[in-house]
């Protein structure tokens, strides 16, 4: 189920399947299983500790899948393979930006290890355009304050071409404006075939299927005996 | 090695270059350190030629290879604190090749300019004229292997906070063959011996560096993203 687009990878539906997830000695979650197809939007909803960022992690390759299946397509999601990471475009709690060099640069150097090549000042623009960050393109990112840093991070998902989009709190220190920018951009994103998994608290006004991380709490008065 | 991996890998060894020599960067703190430190010896020892001569080899390797471990610390420590450590892995390179253009970055931005100091240095200490070409060999062949050994232990000390010590601990008994190797090297030059088998064993040490460095970083860089 491969879709011709413009993304350097192929957007394939992603599966989970109870997946389940130790941490520190304590199981984050257990049995979490979603289908997410090209086009789809997926929100993770849940307290703050319920696991929403650790799946997101699960998801981008970053830890392993210990229990349960992860699959994009026909391929099995495994940790570290460059290939599968190619569909990922991930965007944390932590804004990865080089408080030295401009926002201009550091975009440059993100797109440049992506893809090993430069991307046109044009695309770069339009991007800090969105998120009304045109004029501090040439600023370096100490000065900037949070609130910009955030959106400079979220500038990566108008500059890369990658189908899987995976945000953690991407609404944090955004007002309704910004907010708007992203929602739209979400949206283009959706109408283009890509795929978003959002772990928020708010709405952002996007369709969504919704995943509340709550349900897949183990219940650690029935199992006690195996801690 | 494809084109876009190659654009990638040269792109990442230049920013690493970049950062390494703006501000806050290691580059210039190493080769001050260098300089300063191997400055310290006559002062202490004294200034007899023969004395400084006997230890000049010594004292430059050594102290090259603790400027080496003062900026490995940083080595992905900062890509690590500001989360850009999450980006690198989902690199088309793959996290080997990101460690392996790192260490290319630290050699060329940290290393290289030790390298090219230590004639002067070798001056300072009455380093006998035939061993200058063999001591900038030795530091050509031999550091590469600091560098390399040094990103393993960079790599599994960079979630520890103040982690130098704890780095240092790990990565300078590894240091130990690299510099006898290069010492008896640049020691055989300077008592007029061919010094073309402690070279060998050098190439070696750096080869084998090499074969082990960038895999190891990039399975202690993995546990590190946990």
């Amino acid at each position: 189920m491969t879709q011709a687009s413009s993304f350097t990878a192929d957007v394939c539906p992603l599966k989970a399947e109870k997946l389940a997830c130790f941490r520190g000695g304590r199981l984050v979650f257990e049995d979490v299983s979603f289908t997410l197809d090209p086009g789809q939007l997926l929100y993770l909803r849940g307290s703050n500790g319920s696991g929403k960022s650790t799946l997101l992690r699960l998801i981008a390759g970053f830890l392993r899948v210990q229990k349960g299946v992860l699959m994009y397509g026909d391929d099995g999601w495994w940790r570290g393979d460059a290939a599968l990471s190619e569909a990922v475009i991930y965007a944390g709690h932590d804004n990865a930006l080089k408080p030295v060099l401009t926002l201009r640069d550091n975009a440059t150097e993100l797109a440049r290890l992506m893809t090993g090549r430069l991307v046109p000042d044009e695309t770069l623009e339009a991007a800090a355009d969105i998120f009304d960050m045109a004029h501090l393109l040439d600023q370096p990112v100490r000065y900037f304050s949070s609130g910009q840093r955030h959106r400079s991070n979220l500038m990566r998902f108008a500059y890369l071409k990658r189908p899987l989009w995976l945000m953690d709190e991407p609404t944090v220190g955004l007002d309704a404006e910004n907010r708007e920018a992203l929602a739209g951009l979400m949206k283009d994103h959706l109408a283009a075939g890509g795929m978003i998994i959002a772990a928020t608290h708010d709405p952002i006004g996007v369709e969504g299927q919704m995943l509340d991380m709550r349900d897949f709490q183990p219940d650690y008065d029935l199992e006690e005996g195996w801690l | 090695m494809t084109a876009s991996s190659f654009g990638i890998f040269t792109g990442l060894v230049k920013r690493d270059i970049r950062l390494a020599w703006s501000q806050g960067g290691t580059g210039t703190m190493a080769l001050s350190f260098f300089l300063i430190a191997v400055t310290l010896f006559p002062f202490g020892v004294g200034p007899e030629p023969k004395i400084l001569a006997r230890i000049a080899p010594g004292v430059i390797w050594v102290v090259a290879l603790l400027a080496c471990l003062i900026s490995l610390d940083r080595l992905y420590q900062a890509d690590f604190e500001d989360g850009s450590l999450d980006d690198l892995a989902l690199s088309p390179l793959g996290l080997s090749g990101v460690a392996l253009a790192k260490i290319c970055a630290h050699w060329v931005s940290t290393v290289l300019p030790l390298v090219v100091a230590s004639p002067l240095l070798g001056l300072l200490m009455n380093l006998p004229a035939e061993a200058y070409g063999t001591m900038v060999f030795s530091l050509l062949l031999g550091t590469p292997a600091l560098s390399l050994i040094g990103s393993m232990g960079a790599a599994l000390t960079v979630s520890v906070r103040r982690g130098g010590v704890l780095l240092s601990l790990l990565v300078l008994p590894l240091y130990v063959p690299t510099l006898i190797f290069a010492v008896g090297a640049v020691d055989a030059s300077a008592n007029m011996v061919d010094p073309a088998q402690p070279l060998a064993l050098l190439g070696a040490a750096s080869l084998l560096a090499l074969v082990v460095g960038p895999f190891a970083s990039a399975q202690a860089l993995r546990l590190a993203l946990e």
